[in-house]
């Protein structure tokens, strides 16, 4: 049941993550299609995490951790020796479960990024954190107090915060890990919202526990189970017409 | 007979708890109040703005100036002498050294260097100045303080950086940043509050230590004007006047601990107004 995706931009091939002695994922190879959402779904502790962080290299940060297959951006194997692994995170962004700004003002962190890559002059750092502020639907709320503490902001208006320092960067692919599970309704639609209008531009992959979510803003989704990968395909496919056993038995709400 | 029993065990931990810190609060109330009622009268504008006149110590005019000076001076030069490479090992441990026994026996060795009685650095101190060829000097007391403020430094600073949240520091590796650029940019800034207080606590560990000074610094009725004489310090200024038969001169002892308390007093309220300003975008 394979389908083969045209012109992915992430191929995930043979990865294993092990921490310590654990393997959290296993021999998971799949194809990661261009500017679409891709859901990974699939009960807590199946690995799902593990692998979104894996795309930007993030899960070596963990002492102990160990990850062993490729991971091709853009036909580049991102675990290759050679590669800088900065400019693997920089073309791929996260967006995390929980809003961490950084500790300075709203204006310092969406610049955060773009000063880190030379970006100096103050007209052109204004434009960067105007246009990532609209992007991320936050600039009517914050343009009068945009040098206040990004802390004086609400739950809601730092997971915006974070998205508009994420897309500052100008990254190709945004990873967000279970984003709105930390926020309440109306502020989680609202990042929503933003995603499915940032999928023209950016390649989204969503790990989410919440199947509505998935079901609302997926094109194309990964099940996950015990760290392996169980089945994947256009959203239609896998919500209508699930093959696995474990993926119905998921979507029927019998499997934690 | 159970729930009485577990009431009598709340009232008598409750009644320790009470009395252990009536005890703390009461010792720093009677050494608070020795030295204000037995400086206070001693204390006059003399004291503060000159120095030893001939026979000061036989109870005739002067002040103790020069060790006021003195001991801004060794306790500032010492800790900016001490900071920069303090920080440079604090950033070492939480940015590149891999977990292993090699940062536990980093931490402990400086643990012990923390308990290392001041005595044995001023001793360590003196050595070092003797192969040096150096005598009791501004230059000496600097190196001696510095190396007994080291330790605190470090240990303290190791604990205010182990406090900055993980997901902080990946928030900026995500974005691209290198680990130096995440220490400078991110934990340095989230940080600042805290190592504001890891100097403090440096500072007040030497500008009270007597015993590192008395070697390497000696003591002078002199102003402090070059790194290679001798230089007078409060901690000993009040060691040398204590030691004198003259009441009148003891009294200025007083005094002498009373301007020292009031120096460490004002660090500390400085200290905490200039946190708050830092801790303005402070992640919690």
């Amino acid at each position: 049941m394979d389908s083969a995706i045209n012109d992915p931009l992430i191929q995930i091939q043979g990865l294993n993550v092990a921490y310590g002695s654990q393997l959290a994922i296993r021999d998971v190879s799949v194809d990661i299609p261009a500017q679409q959402i891709t859901a990974i779904i699939g009960p807590s502790g199946c690995g799902k995490t593990t692998l979104l962080r894996s795309i930007s290299r993030l899960t070596e940060l963990v002492d102990g951790v160990r990850v062993w297959g490729k991971i091709l951006f853009d036909g580049q194997d991102v675990y290759a020796p050679d590669v800088d692994v900065t400019e693997v995170r920089k073309r791929i962004g996260l967006l995390a479960q929980r809003p961490f700004p950084l500790p300075m003002s709203i204006y310092d962190n969406v610049a955060y990024g773009p000063r880190l890559y030379g970006v100096r002059q103050r007209e052109a750092l204004n434009a960067i954190v105007e246009k990532e502020l609209r992007a991320a639907g936050l600039w009517d709320e914050v343009k009068d107090r945009l040098h206040a503490p990004a802390t004086a902001l609400s739950i809601g208006q730092q997971q915006r915060l974070c998205l508009a320092r994420g897309l500052a960067v100008e990254p190709d692919v945004l990873l967000c890990d279970e984003v709105t599970s930390a926020l309440d309704p109306i502020s989680a639609q609202r990042i929503e919202g933003r995603l499915v209008e940032l999928k023209t531009n950016y390649t989204i992959i969503l790990v989410t526990h919440v199947l509505r979510q998935a079901r609302r803003l997926a094109d194309y989704v990964i099940f996950m189970y015990l760290g392996e990968l169980i089945e994947h395909g256009p959203a239609e496919q896998i919500f209508q017409h699930p093959q696995h056993p474990k993926t119905r038995a998921y979507l029927a709400g019998e499997l934690y | 007979m159970m729930k009485i029993n577990k009431h009598l065990e709340e009232r008598i931990m409750k009644g320790l708890m009470v009395a252990s810190l009536a005890l703390v609060v009461g010792s720093l109330v009677a050494i608070l109040g020795t030295v204000l009622a037995k400086g206070l009268p001693a204390l006059n504008w003399a004291m503060l703005t000159q120095t030893p006149k001939g026979g000061y110590y036989l109870g005739k005019e002067g002040g103790i100036l020069n060790a006021i000076t003195g001991s801004l001076v060794l306790v500032a030069a010492a800790t900016a002498l001490s900071f920069f490479p303090a920080l440079a090992v604090v950033l070492y441990l939480h940015l590149f050294a891999k977990h292993n026994r090699l940062l536990d026996l980093t931490r402990l060795s400086l643990d012990v260097l923390w308990s290392v009685p001041s005595i044995v650095y001023g001793a360590f101190g003196f050595t070092l100045m003797l192969m040096l060829g150096l005598r009791a000097s501004l230059l000496g007391g600097i190196i001696a303080l510095a190396l007994l403020e080291f330790p605190v430094m470090i240990r303290t600073m190791d604990e205010v950086l182990l406090m900055v949240p993980h997901e902080l520091k990946e928030v900026s590796y995500a974005m691209g940043a290198t680990r130096l650029e995440t220490a400078v940019r991110v934990v340095l800034r989230q940080a600042a509050p805290g190592l504001l207080t890891a100097v403090l606590l440096a500072c007040g560990r030497g500008i009270g230590d007597a015993a590192s000074v008395l070697f390497t610094a000696g003591y002078t009725d002199r102003m402090p004007t070059t790194l290679l004489r001798p230089v007078a310090s409060l901690p000993l200024a009040v060691f040398f006047q204590l030691g004198t038969p003259v009441p009148q001169v003891q009294e200025r002892a007083y005094a002498s601990a009373l301007v020292l308390t009031v120096i460490v007093l004002a660090l500390s309220l400085g200290a905490r107004s200039l946190t708050r300003r830092l801790s303005r975008h402070i992640i919690h």
